[in-house]
């Protein structure tokens, strides 16, 4: 199928690929978020992720290795960013800022000798007959594992937060720790443990950028991809569901001017390359503005320090 | 009766403080036991370290027959201990029943755990709808979903921590049937309070603590509650002096005040209306909630209102931010002293400066007169006085008490025509509070005109001429105190906000 020389059904399915960085590295932060951590450091998880998983299976021969190695590296940033503001209470945005120049130097560093290998190829699955379905086997059964993965993990979060005691607990820290702390809940361990699966998820979504999407290492690869991961948790309203959403608008849209571009519209580049980050957030604003709920939706404990001083 | 917590020898230190030194206490079976004390006497302290989150330095605890010591609230929880806190520990953003199901150890699932708790807040008189936003809830409602969630743990000791500060008279009045009930089955009660005629109502026994220690026990019912008050505060105190006032010209007049929310979860005004004239104390009531703060804030100017709703002499002045109303005589202090009516971390100084500087001039060409500034910061101190080692001290290092010393006293030393203050003595132990409500008669005396906004009926039977309830958004009449029942004013309040009586 395609209109004004722009294939539907292949963008769709490029779109799934193209979301999936975005996807991951939001849903770990609307976790963080809804334990009441501001981590503006997503950006600086993402590319350790990603350098992360590239040397790990680089070294292994193994992408399944790299993307658990990607998912560690993010997570022990994490965890670096829970000691400095939970422990040490530390200002959350200026420790987030950090976090990032901190993460993108370091990759720069560790890549190196990186740049121009090749990373051992992560297979699709073969669902056999399935992806010979028209249309729906394009678009539903032709992506790798992480694709499904990250499906997964947004409805496993959805659930958790929603249905669970885990989840609840977990919201009542972001909604007032120092009520969840008079009811005797931990709020430093439950906050470490959002930032390290934070963390986990945006590191997987860099090595899903690095060993998957581009497939190669390149210095700062991850291109304010951790930037748009926070505003879609915003105006998301912390709601997974709309994460979803604004992670695959925004992977569509981007998907979308590669191929205007490559079909040769006369729209200037510079237009078309801004236009998944422009039109991925007004849609979200004007969604959560349509909301009653919007902003107002933020836990209300988000990015205040804790101290216990009773 | 047997003994269902012994405590002995407890003591509790904090940098520069003894909290609790050597406090005993023992509490029956069943019994309603008061904890008397003035602010700082040790209360909360003695109470957390019943429910774990504070760990005692030294002593024994006793309950039901063994040792106690909690490490943690749930440990507390487990062993029968339930708290009704003084500031509420729940979640606006959350539903009823999930803020039930977080204070228990083993939640069953939601829709059990619904039915039950509509069956137990029934039972109990406190009707509850576990689905609806505890941001959505009443204060009296909010008390009720933190009372219901100590009931179904099925609790022997159920500590609460001043409950009928945000409750109209009505609704305290169920509580207690509501108190008493549990004691019958068996529960014991341990109440804090300031209210004595409430404890003398209520409690079978009263431990009084001044300075961590204590000072007494006793059977409240065979003490008045002066005595119980000496008690506490260690010595006689002055009660206020209203000397009669020639009422003059209406200097403030509201009409048709509306304003919308200023929080999510706030009340917005709806239609206020009245005047108020030279050497009148208005008395403002009603529970915390219900528009107190939104008032304030549109009196002071921090909030302007439309056109024509605010009157000062005949002038309009709804349109004026805060300095221009302060230039004309209007001055204010709020209930928040640390962060709304002082900076924390600026001095004393500092803090005079910020709202003094007009009517005091203490700038001048855009310079910071530190001397004249220094004086009127000490007059303060002293005129009031506040405990401090020096105006240079910082706002945080004074205690809640003294602060408020400060704050009123820094607006009614700038010789204001109108002052609103907003709980001008909550948190204040009983020797200030006398010292602060006189400081505002003497100024209605000079011919000013003021607003006190409180909770606390009593302190506005004692200082208004005039009483006027704040219910939702909206404000009564105001009808003379004079003759005013305690009755009329809780009808005025709003009643009992839909509750009903626990079925004995």
């Amino acid at each position: 199928m395609i209109i004004g020389g722009i294939d539907i059904i292949g963008l769709i399915a490029i779109l799934m690929s193209a979301s999936t960085p975005v996807l991951l590295a939001a849903t770990g932060e609307l976790v963080a978020e809804k334990s009441g951590v501001l981590n503006l450091g997503v950006e600086g998880m993402m590319i350790m992720g990603a350098v992360a998983g590239f040397a790990a299976a680089v070294a292994t021969g193994n992408p399944v290795l790299g993307f658990l190695g990607g998912a560690i590296a993010g997570a022990l940033m994490a965890t670096l960013f829970a000691v400095i503001t939970q422990i040490f209470l530390s200002n959350q945005v200026a420790s987030g800022l950090a976090l990032t120049l901190f993460g993108l130097g370091l990759s720069a560093l560790i890549g190196k000798g990186y740049e121009g290998v090749r990373p051992p190829p992560t297979a699709k699955i073969d669902f056999g007959p399935l992806s010979d379905i028209p249309v729906l086997g394009r678009i539903v059964f032709s992506h790798d594992w992480m694709v499904y993965l990250s499906l997964l993990l947004v409805v496993v979060v959805w659930i958790v937060l929603r249905y669970t005691r885990v989840g609840l607990v977990l919201r009542a820290v972001g909604e007032s720790h120092d009520a969840a702390h008079a009811l005797g809940y931990r709020v430093v361990a439950v906050r470490f443990a959002a930032l390290a699966f934070g963390g986990a998820l945006a590191g997987l979504g860099g090595a899903y950028l690095s060993l998957v999407r581009v497939p190669q290492w390149t210095e700062g690869m991850t291109a304010g991809a951790g930037w748009i991961a926070l505003a879609i948790v915003v105006f998301a309203s912390w709601r997974p569901w709309r994460v979803l959403l604004g992670a695959y608008m925004f992977g569509g849209i981007t998907a979308l001017q590669l191929q205007l571009q490559a079909a040769g519209y006369a729209i200037p580049v510079h237009i078309l390359s801004m236009a998944p980050y422009v039109i991925t957030i007004v849609v979200l604003v004007i969604l959560s503005a349509i909301h009653r709920h919007g902003v107002q939706a933020a836990p209300a404990s988000l990015g205040k320090s804790f101290h216990a001083s009773s | 009766m047997s003994e269902l917590l012994q405590i002995e020898g407890l003591t509790k230190a904090y940098p520069g403080v003894v909290a609790n030194d050597d406090v005993a206490l023992a509490v029956g079976e069943g019994e309603v036991h008061a904890l008397l004390g003035e602010n700082g006497a040790g209360k909360s302290t003695l109470v957390k370290m019943l429910y774990g989150l504070v760990k005692p330095d030294r002593g024994t605890m006793r309950f039901r027959g063994q040792a106690f010591t909690p490490a943690d609230p749930r440990a507390a929880r487990a062993a029968g201990v339930a708290m009704v806190f003084q500031h509420f520990s729940l979640f606006e953003a959350l539903n009823v029943a999930e803020n039930v199901a977080l204070g228990m150890e083993t939640p069953p699932p939601m829709r059990q755990l619904a039915a039950k708790i509509r069956e137990i807040s029934n039972d109990y008189g406190l009707p509850l709808d576990p689905a609806r936003l505890v941001g959505d809830l009443s204060a009296g409602e909010r008390q009720r979903v933190e009372i219901v969630r100590c009931l179904l743990q099925d609790p022997k000791l159920l500590i609460m921590d001043e409950p009928t500060s945000v409750l109209t008279p009505q609704e305290v009045e169920i509580l207690f049937k509501t108190l008493r009930k549990l004691s019958q089955e068996g529960t014991a009660i341990l109440y804090i309070s300031h209210k004595l005629e409430e404890i003398r109502t209520l409690c079978d026994g009263a431990t009084i603590l001044r300075g961590g220690k204590v000072v007494a026990h006793c059977n409240p019912r065979e003490k008045t509650a002066r005595e119980l008050a000496e008690l506490m505060v260690g010595g006689a105190f002055n009660v206020t002096d209203r000397a009669n006032r020639e009422l003059g010209d209406v200097v403030l007049e509201a009409r048709g005040l509306s304003l919308p929310p200023m929080s999510q979860f706030g009340p917005s005004l709806k239609e206020i209306g009245f005047e108020l004239r030279a050497g009148e104390v208005l008395g403002i009531g009603g529970v915390a909630g219900n528009g107190q703060e939104e008032l304030l804030a549109t009196l002071s100017g921090e909030r302007v209102s439309a056109a024509g709703t605010l009157w000062l002499r005949g002038q309009d002045i709804s349109g004026l931010g805060p300095n221009p109303r302060r230039a004309r005589g209007v001055l204010a202090a709020p209930e928040e002293r640390l962060g709304h009516a002082a900076v924390p971390a600026m001095s004393l100084t500092e803090n005079a400066i910020l709202t003094g500087t007009l009517r005091k001039k203490l700038t001048r060409n855009g310079f910071v007169d530190q001397a004249a500034a220094e004086r009127f910061a000490q007059d303060v101190i002293t005129g009031f006085d506040v405990r401090t080692p020096g105006p240079h001290v910082a706002a945080r290092a004074l205690s809640g008490g003294n602060l408020q010393k400060f704050v009123i006293g820094r607006e009614v030393l700038q010789a204001p025509e109108v002052l609103i203050v907003n709980q001008p003595t909550w948190g204040v132990d009983a020797a200030a509070a006398a010292a602060i409500r006189q400081a505002l008669l003497d100024l209605a005396a000079k011919g000013a005109a003021v607003i006190v906004i409180s909770q606390d009926l009593d302190e506005l039977m004692e200082v208004a001429d005039r009483f006027a309830a704040l219910n939702e958004g909206r404000l009564s009449e105001p009808r003379a105190t004079k003759g005013l029942t305690i009755e009329e004013v809780g009808l005025m309040l709003g009643g009992a906000h839909g509750m009903q009586e626990a079925q004995l």
